[in-house]
């Protein structure tokens, strides 16, 4: 029988239940990239922490690196938790919560993307060839969130659902962290979390102060800020 | 004995052809002599070919001959071997079914302002052409032919000249066509400078180097692609088709575009030989894309023509698709899959020479009875014409792609050597090739939309018109070419094993690997790799759908005398509380795709006019009300009319040359002596 | 290949076939049942569904004053289509003579055929109605069929088949094997199957409101014994789909040869499986409200997205080299 060698077959449970959950990270990139309305984004970002959570317990398990149940915990705290809260508390401040954001043309955007995940995949194959984990078929994603991240960033109008974005680009790079080299130094992780938690109160801050200015969250309307007269 | 009369039959089939020719220019007041004479002659001519045909595919040896024809120092070479005679015998069938169904429908033009002998003679100036393109074995004469194809061709298009649009797409189509044909003169000029010499032998036997074969290659697949319809150089397509007569249409739609597609494959996988697997992932794309467009715009139309010649271009992608599984199986090193994907593109040629000839005459008969092209003014016409109605479905059923007629076994070929692509290496292609696969999947489905909207528009509800309302049955010539063309998509769409064994010689000639696989199990099962990776039977469906007949003929006698006793009520169906239906209550072919307009919003460039004249008394009640739609082809604003305006803008700046001023002209002629002595040193 | 010429095991397939449309009337009945349960009504009886078709074969066909010889024999085609789609999915017992007869994709193409004359039956009478149903119908299933064919195509890559017993039997054998491709392409097909069953959210199998039907408005013009075999039709259709997921992706229990043991297993199992699904389907409809009718389009490019993510994933994850 033709056929390719199915060497995924032979991975243990735990390992096959990372891929697993590599791809759904994958799915909620792409259910990012095409929800429109801003609570439900917030959503999806909180669930995409809580599969990185999962993950990371995974590997954890996988691999008898304990430290990485930290990380696990510190990213089911801010991820899951605080910054979704903090999104959500805002945007219903704001009187945004209920807004659409509704990308110009879905279809094109999902075939881009689509296009993007095989791109990634090309790019990670030399990569994956020198790596010794066994779960390094995770780059690829991991690559892949984050650019599909940059798509969201690129299609969005609104600065929260752009913030977001910018939040999900982080995960793809902690997921690709976290699989392909069992996490980064404690240090640089807890780092990375205050840089986010900080991002995150900053960006809140700065709701205020761009409404205020030009009263819209449409970050199209930004060019008014330009000096030169037209 | 067998090379011998493959020749022979060959010959017959051109001495019959020219004696039609002969006989059409004799014509003039005598017009019963094309009836009776011509389009018999033809119909032999087609059946010689066929026969021709049939004894090189069933396993004898070919014939290869030089006439003493053209230059004194190349004369014409003419050679058939497996793949010439597959394409013969798609010439032969078409011949065959349109000289069956011409005489009938020519009856129209007797007492028209056009010429029936001109008619004649050039149509079989056209087979002749098509004939001696699939066996030309040179550069030089596989030219001519070419040439006598499209100039021949272009006539018929332009065959009712009176009105205006009439012209202008046959000029399109000769503009297309010689476009087409230079690239293909610059293919094989690539071989000629480095081989040498213009025969095709002398064309294998070089080997290019990868730049120059991808050249080639391009140049070639743009050249004939032209002629084939491939997206976005189709645009000849669907102006050319609906504007000539209706058996013309068929044999353009049905035959010529394969044998664009014989050039193709000929250069490519005979001529240049050594493949590339990118060039595979180009004719995906390409193949992908033009079966996707061309769906999504036949949809579209409500001209039943044009919707078939879309159709065509549709068809042509995924015959294109098929190539390019050849293509990148061969140069990922895997030809037997490589020869799987030609089978199914070949197989793919095939069952669209069926069924598009069978829609184009169907289309025909009913252009004829009610002088409609508007599916709008349609509707009931299987009360009307049950013969047509029944062929013509059959049509769509094979179109549609669905068991157990022809199109569906070529899909699924196409399908099963798609999913084959999990052993090759490269992991892009093997995501690649099964996105391939639902784009065609994407398409099949279109395509049933597409054709039951015709079907259920044309045929069923109610005549939307008077005329439509008093059509009658066509001809019995009509319907024989009909009914023959039915028959064979339901006969080659059981008899997989068997057309799969002879397209695997035939394949095995050019890529030099059989599929043994396919056909091992006997005639009734087709198993393309190996029967636990999949199976089918045509046979054993088309017994299922028997017997699901068979009992609604039981049903049928086992009520006989019941319905003798109280024979089955009709009444008339609920209009909605406005009294009676009328025809005018019925979805039109627009709104039926209006769904499917929605979604795929952007692919076209849309049109649209309401019209509302409101009740001067009651504001809400509206008087008249009004909706046009429009669709027009992307391709002309984002290709077509920039090309047009660079050369216009071009040939302005060439026109400051002429300036009227006699020492000017002067001095370009002195410039040009100068730069030629320059370049002779 | 399998012996095709055991006329005991032919025997045994036209039992299997005829087992097969038996049960559909009872799997809609108890779909029925439970959602009358769960809605707090009194549910019919299990049985009511072979009741109402009985009737209706019992009853005189009415034919519309235009209706024409396509309008009669559709019904015919219909029910022969699906009943033969039936015969090849595997209920109770693995490489039987016909499965050889179809592969997967056959069976997409079996159901697009009936599909196809459906569509053609609405519009033979030229009512507004049918019109309308047979445009939406083809509208959800051009987006539904590829969906369809995606997850197959995911599924045969799997399994370097496409052929149904060896599918199945790949299932089997790998029952511990969690793989994303197929998780997600068990998604993408019960979505894809809710769509081309009219089911809710996309279709309300229960009402005749005008705007948003769509397979109830194709057959509205049938009565009598037609009606009797779209409505059988319908509701094979709507099993075959139920025991095809069962078949791919919770396979355990099917018998690998016709052997007694095996056999009453396999009728546990497909029966326990069954109500399960049923229960679920039931629960689903109860949960969820109908969408409006341009929402289908979404849904169902949900269901292709994820068909085709699952592929990717097959071949990113879990076929690399």
């Amino acid at each position: 029988m033709s056929g390719f060698l199915d060497t995924y077959a032979y991975l243990t449970l735990t390992e096959q239940a990372i891929l697993t959950l590599a791809a759904m990270v994958l799915v909620s990139s792409f259910a990012l990239l095409a929800q429109s309305r801003v609570v439900a984004t917030i959503r999806l970002f909180a669930l995409q922490g809580f599969l990185l959570v999962v993950v990371t317990a995974l590997v954890a398990l996988n691999t008898q690196e304990y430290h990485l149940f930290y990380s696990a915990g510190l990213t089911l705290l801010l991820k899951v938790w605080f910054v979704p809260w903090l999104l959500t508390r805002q945007a219903r401040r704001l009187g945004i919560l209920r807004d659409l954001d509704s990308l110009l043309r879905p279809g094109v955007v999902l075939i881009a993307a689509g296009a993007l995940v095989i791109f990634c995949y090309s790019v990670a194959l030399p990569i994956q060839r020198f790596a010794e984990s066994i779960t390094r078929d995770a780059i690829a994603i991991s690559l892949a969130v984050v650019m599909l991240s940059m798509l969201m960033l690129i299609t969005r109008r609104k600065a929260i659902t752009q913030v977001v974005g910018f939040m999900s680009m982080e995960n793809g790079l902690f997921f690709g962290a976290v699989t392909a080299t069992q996490g980064m130094p404690m240090v640089v992780e807890l780092g990375v979390a205050f840089d986010v938690l900080i991002a995150a109160v900053v960006f809140g801050v700065f709701f205020f102060h761009i409404r205020d200015s030009i009263e819209s969250l449409d970050v199209d309307m930004l060019n008014q800020l330009t000096e030169v007269d037209e | 004995m067998s090379e011998f009369s493959s020749t022979l039959l060959t010959a017959v089939s051109f001495g019959l052809l020219f004696a039609a020719a002969l006989a059409s220019m004799l014509v003039g007041r005598r017009r019963l002599w094309i009836t009776w004479l011509v389009f018999p002659l033809m119909g032999f001519a087609g059946l010689a070919a066929l026969l021709a045909a049939g004894v090189v595919l069933l396993g004898n040896p070919g014939f290869d001959s030089t006439l003493p024809l053209g230059l004194p120092w190349l004369p014409w070479h003419l050679r058939m071997d497996g793949l010439s005679a597959f394409f013969l015998a798609l010439i032969g069938i078409g011949t065959i079914t349109s000289s069956l169904f011409g005489p009938g429908y020519v009856r129209e033009y007797l007492r028209g302002p056009y010429p029936l002998g001109l008619l004649g003679l050039m149509t079989s100036l056209f087979i002749i052409g098509m004939e001696l393109v699939v066996l030309a074995d040179d550069a030089f004469s596989f030219m001519i032919a070419w040439e006598l194809m499209s100039v021949s061709s272009y006539f018929l298009v332009a065959y009712q000249h009176h009105q205006p649009a009439n012209r202008r797409a046959a000029f399109l189509y000769l503009l297309m066509a010689q476009i087409g044909a230079v690239l293909i003169l610059l293919s094989f000029g690539i071989f000629a400078s480095f081989g040498g010499a213009f025969t095709f032998d002398a064309f294998r036997a070089i080997q290019l180097s990868p730049i120059w074969a991808s050249v080639a290659f391009g140049l070639g697949l743009l050249g004939f692609g032209m002629k084939a319809g491939m997206f976005p150089v189709h645009a000849w397509l669907p102006e050319a088709h609906p504007v000539a007569p209706s058996h013309i249409s068929a044999l353009m739609s049905g035959v010529m575009l394969k044998v664009a597609i014989y050039g193709f494959v000929r250069l490519t996988f005979d001529l240049i030989g050594t493949l590339y697997w990118s060039w595979g992932v180009v004719l995906l794309i390409v193949g992908s894309v033009t079966a996707l467009f061309g769906v999504l715009y036949a949809l579209m139309q409500n001209d039943v023509k044009r919707l078939l010649a879309y159709s065509s271009v549709e068809n042509i992608g995924i015959i294109f698709i098929g190539l390019g599984l050849a293509v990148l199986f061969i140069g990922a090193g895997y030809p037997k899959l490589g020869s799987l994907g030609l089978i199914a593109a070949l197989y793919h040629a095939l069952s669209h020479a069926l069924f598009k000839s069978l829609l184009f005459l169907g289309a025909g008969t009913i252009l004829q009875q009610t002088h409609e092209h508007d599916m709008g003014k349609m509707g009931g016409l299987i009360r009307r014409m049950p013969w047509t109605a029944l062929f013509f479905l059959i049509g769509c059923i094979s179109i549609s792609a669905l068991p157990p007629f022809t199109g569906f076994v070529s899909e699924w070929l196409t399908f099963q050597t798609a999913l084959q692509a999990t052993i090759l290496e490269s992991g892009v292609l093997r995501a690649v090739v099964p996105i391939t696969a639902a784009m065609l999947a994407l398409t099949g489905a279109l395509a049933a939309t597409c054709f039951v909207k015709l079907y259920g528009i044309v045929f069923l509800g109610q005549p939307r018109s008077r005329r439509v309302k008093h059509a009658r049955e066509g001809t019995s010539g009509m319907l024989w070419g009909q009914g023959l063309l039915a028959g064979l998509c339901l006969l080659f769409g059981i008899l997989g094993a068997p057309t799969v064994a002879i397209l695997s010689r035939v394949v095995a000639g050019l890529t030099g690997s059989h599929v043994t696989s396919a056909t091992a199990h006997g005639w009734l099962w087709l198993t393309p790799v190996a029967p636990e990776v999949a199976s089918y039977s045509g046979p054993m469906v088309l017994f299922g759908v028997t017997l699901a007949l068979l009992a609604w003929g039981a049903v049928y006698l086992l009520l006989c005398k019941h319905r003798r006793l109280k024979p089955i009520q009709r009444g008339p169906a609920w209009g909605c509380g406005f009294g009676r239906l009328t025809p005018n209550m019925q979805y039109t072919g627009t709104a039926f795709v209006m769904p499917i307009q929605q979604i795929f919003r952007p692919v076209w460039r849309v049109h649209e006019e309401q019209q509302r004249e409101l009740s001067t008394e009651l504001r809400s009640h509206p008087t008249q009300l009004g909706y046009q739609l429009q669709i027009e082809d992307i391709t002309w604003r984002w290709l077509y009319q920039p090309v047009v305006k660079l050369i216009q803008a071009s040939a302005r700046k060439v026109g400051l040359l002429q300036t009227g001023n006699l020492r000017h002209y002067l001095t370009y002629s002195f410039v040009t002596l100068v730069v030629l002595l320059w370049l002779i040193s | 290949m399998v012996d095709f010429l055991n006329p005991a095991d032919w025997v045994f397939v036209w039992l299997q076939t005829l087992l097969f449309v038996l049960l559909a009337p009872l799997f809609s009945g108890w779909i029925k049942w439970l959602k009358c349960l769960l809605q707090n009504r009194r549910p019919p009886s299990l049985l009511q569904p072979y009741r109402d078709l009985l009737r209706l074969v019992r009853k005189d066909v009415l034919l519309a004053d235009n209706a024409s010889v396509l309008f009669r024999g559709a019904p015919y085609i219909i029910c022969g289509c699906t009943v033969l789609a039936a015969s090849v999915v595997p209920l109770l017992v693995l490489h039987q003579p016909i499965s050889a007869m179809a592969d997967v994709i056959v069976l997409v193409g079996l159901f697009a055929l009936a599909r196809f004359f459906l569509a053609l039956a609405g519009m033979d009478v030229g009512t507004a109605f049918g019109g309308m149903g047979s445009s939406r119908e083809m509208t959800v299933s051009a987006l539904a069929e590829p969906a369809m064919l995606m997850v197959v195509f995911t599924l045969s890559m799997v399994a370097s088949s496409t052929n149904l017993s060896t599918l199945v039997e790949h299932g089997l054998q790998q029952q511990s094997v969690l793989r994303p491709s197929i998780l997600f392409a068990l998604i993408a097909l019960i979505m894809v199957a809710i769509a081309e069953n009219a089911r809710i959210p996309v279709d309300n199998p229960a009402t005749h409101l005008e705007l948003t039907m769509i397979h109830e408005a194709m057959i509205l013009e049938y009565s009598g014994r037609h009606l009797a075999m779209m409505e059988l039709a319908s509701q094979l259709k709507l099993t075959t789909y139920a025991v095809l997921i069962i078949d791919l992706f919770f396979p355990w229990g099917i018998a690998q040869s016709a052997s007694a043991a095996g056999l009453g297993m396999a009728v546990v199992a497909i029966a326990v499986k069954l109500s399960l699904l049923g229960l679920l389907l039931a629960l689903g409809e109860t949960a969820v409200a109908k969408m409006r009718l341009f929402k289908a389009p979404t849904f169902l490019a949900m269901s292709f997205a994820l068909a085709m993510i699952g592929m990717l994933s097959f071949v990113i994850l879990e076929s690399s080299k």
